[in-house]
């Protein structure tokens, strides 16, 4: 599949939207056997050079333990039990590396220097007892052994200013900065080695919401900048349809919907995404009663037979209890909408209702073209279409 | 610096305030040491007046000035390093007998705390770090260790390693024969004599150290910076040293500080055990002999260790953790 998601200037990046990171039934677990919580099931997912792919659910859905399932930093008691995560470098085209079989020298190599981690909570992910400056250099020690003292240090400087902070306070402990200084020192590091994938879990949740668009927009424009991938990574969809090029959303543990963010903003498919969609307000149109998804998250050591949404879902069917809907091609859309769904409420078989069954945009919109580095405000979008 | 200064103010007033307690306490007891020295005597036979009188003066309970002058007095005797006589070890004064006494101390249970506590940390640590492994069976035998008092430690020791297997010296710091001096024969012979009672300090203390730095570990392994540090491709040693250890040693530090100052009042049972002549065995006579002038010096070398101790642990964890010069 070929897509348009062409952010990245041709020179940087040759292959723009060439598959960078893959990854193909990946399954996680907190604790073994039969008691064993599935937090991850079965993902499947492809990161394309250059885009911003967006996962989003709700608490518990497994979003986070993905995260870090991918980059092997899950803690125990969580251990991967299936699948595999190809990352397939700039500079070797057609080879990629398995980071699931990988050896813990090779995964050092790999870690920071092509994929790089912008944490939950900057609160405690920075070192209390060093200063930010030595957070800093610890990288460039360990991935850029070549480079003298001088190189590091002004490398250091120019990434702080790079995300708007004086190189003045380099020296400063992470407790005299603020929380969105200090997500700032985060980003500036995990962008330090130039890595070809930057994941963010929940990078801006901490902060207050102009900090927040502040941060986004930075990150926004050092990704047209340097021309690296995101996996963003949030329970925030509005924040999502605003900033990602595709949303893929998490249920207990599973995909059940993948679509470009602008299709799934318009047209969601799924009764999930639906609700997700419904439970926040619009800034222009009507005034509608919002409403949330009835019941609450499942409980990952008892997850319903067959769809684990049909408990909560309006349009269950009988067949819902009995198998669970694979993720596949909504019956109405071209295959060139490149989404997917799991839910049986597309195979087919029945009309889908009138709210799963809206007519994507009809062209496929162009996603953060270089030059509009700006947030794009969807909600608008919507109301002049 | 500001933050330091404070602190050292506050030792100052600390100590002041320590050294007029020790002046006028044992003031206010009934009875004077004379009084008690006679009293021990006359058990071997009638004391005369005039040796009575002779011995008032030697102490200095002659002249009858009010408690004012005394306490000043007192004060300049302290800065002259004069801390009066002792009763047991009489005619010596009790600078010289805490002089003698503070080196074999200082030495035998510094040493030993200094090794416990290094050897304690890194084994603890290590365990940590590598939670669920085989190096976990180490924690319950350091807590059945931890529970063992110093004094039952020592008796095990002893009969073990000295009556039963005879590798080491019974009790003492030396050979009677030896005298003390700076000669490789004395001081191979001091350490060889020290080996039983810095074990005993050693088994006896390091399961604390252990399990309070093992604890930490558990708890700074899960804060997000180590899962960072590790994200950040560092080597295990840079994760497990600048990122892991350094946070959870502030605690341990704290403790060592605090360790430090008892260092003085020395390990008071084991030098008991091993009639070790340092300041614990000097103060265990002076209690049995009433010797007051002594136990007032040592007292107040205990103090003054404390707050000394105290002084440095606050210093030293200003050095090591950021967070607390907040306020400085």
């Amino acid at each position: 599949m070929t897509i348009s998601a062409g952010s990245i200037p041709v020179t940087t990046r040759p292959r723009a939207g060439d598959p960078v990171l893959e990854v193909r039934g990946l399954s996680a677990s907190y604790g073994l056997g039969p008691d064993a919580v599935r937090a991850v099931v079965d993902v499947d997912l492809t990161l394309r050079r250059g885009e911003i792919l967006g996962i989003a659910g709700e608490s518990g859905s497994g979003k986070s333990t993905l995260a870090y399932a991918i980059t092997r930093l899950l803690r125990p008691p969580g251990v991967i039990t299936a699948g595999e995560v190809v990352f397939r470098p700039a500079d070797r085209p057609g080879g990629g590396m398995d980071l699931l079989s990988a050896g813990p020298a090779e995964l050092r190599a790999i870690r920071w220097s092509e994929i790089a981690v912008v944490f939950q909570s900057a609160m405690h992910a920075l070192n209390p007892v060093l200063t930010v400056e030595r957070q800093l250099l610890d990288v460039l020690a360990a991935h850029r052994r070549s480079m003298s003292r001088q190189a590091r240090q002004a490398r250091v400087r120019e990434m702080v200013e790079m995300v708007g902070i004086s190189p003045s306070r380099l020296k400063s402990y992470p407790h005299e900065l603020s929380g969105g200084m200090r997500q700032r020192v985060m980003i500036a590091m995990g962008l330090i080695l130039e890595p070809q994938i930057v994941l963010m879990d929940e990078p801006t949740t901490a902060l207050d919401v102009v900090t927040q668009r502040q941060i986004l927009q930075q990150i926004l424009e050092l990704r047209e900048r340097l021309g690296f991938s995101v996996v963003f990574i949030t329970h925030d969809l509005s924040l999502l349809i605003e900033i990602a090029d595709t949303i893929a959303i998490m249920y207990a543990g599973r995909l059940v919907e993948r679509a470009p963010s602008a299709f799934l903003f318009h047209a969601p498919r799924h009764p999930y995404t639906r609700g997700l969609l419904a439970s926040f307000p619009s800034l222009h149109g009507d005034r509608e009663k919002l409403v949330g998804i009835p019941g609450s998250p499942v409980d990952l050591r008892h997850v319903p037979s067959g769809c684990a949404f049909r408990t909560r879902c309006p349009h269950e069917m009988p067949r819902c209890a009995t198998d669970r809907p694979p993720l596949a091609l909504p019956v109405g859309d071209p295959p060139s909408a490149d989404r997917e769904v799991a839910c049986w409420l597309h195979d087919g078989r029945q009309p889908p209702p009138p709210s799963l069954a809206r007519p994507a945009p009809a062209a496929r919109p162009e996603y953060a073209t270089a030059g509009t580095s700006t947030i794009r405000d969807t909600r608008a979008e919507q109301e002049r279409s | 610096m500001k933050f330091l200064l404070r602190r050292l103010g506050f030792t100052l007033i600390t100590a002041w305030a320590a050294i007029s307690i020790n002046f006028f306490l044992p003031r206010l007891m009934p009875g004077d040491p004379v009084q008690l020295m006679v009293a021990r005597l006359q058990q071997q036979g009638a004391v005369s007046p005039n040796a009575m009188q002779a011995m008032q003066v030697a102490f200095g309970l002659d002249d009858h000035t009010s408690l004012i002058v005394q306490y000043f007095q007192y004060w300049g005797q302290l800065f002259r390093g004069d801390l009066g006589r002792s009763i047991t070890f009489y005619p010596s004064s009790v600078s010289e007998v805490i002089g003698q006494a503070l080196p074999w101390t200082l030495v035998l249970v510094g040493v030993s705390t200094v090794i416990s506590f290094l050897l304690g940390t890194v084994l603890g640590a290590f365990i940590g770090w590598r939670r669920g492994s085989w190096a976990e069976t180490i924690l319950p035998l350091s807590t059945f260790l931890s529970s063992v008092p110093y004094f039952w430690m020592g008796l095990i020791v002893i009969s073990l390693f000295g009556a039963k297997l005879g590798w080491f010296p019974l009790s003492g710091g030396f050979d009677q024969g030896i005298d003390p001096s700076w000669s490789s024969d004395f001081v191979s012979n001091a350490l060889y004599h020290a080996v039983l009672p810095a074990i005993t300090i050693v088994l006896s203390s390091v399961a604390s150290w252990i399990l309070g730095m093992r604890n930490m570990m558990v708890t700074v392994m899960d804060e997000d910076y180590v899962l960072v540090a590790q994200a950040k491709g560092l080597s295990r040693l840079r994760v497990l040293s600048a990122y892991a250890a350094r946070n959870a040693v502030l605690p341990s530090i704290a403790g060592f500080a605090l360790s430090i100052s008892f260092v003085v009042s020395g390990s008071l049972l084991v030098e008991i055990v091993f009639s070790y002549p340092g300041i614990g065995y000097s103060l265990y006579q002076a209690v049995n002999n009433e010797d007051f002038p002594l136990m007032q010096g040592i007292f107040l070398i205990i103090t003054f260790a404390v707050l000394l101790a105290n002084l440095v642990a606050d210093v030293a964890y200003v050095l090591l953790d950021p967070r607390t010069r907040q306020d400085a």
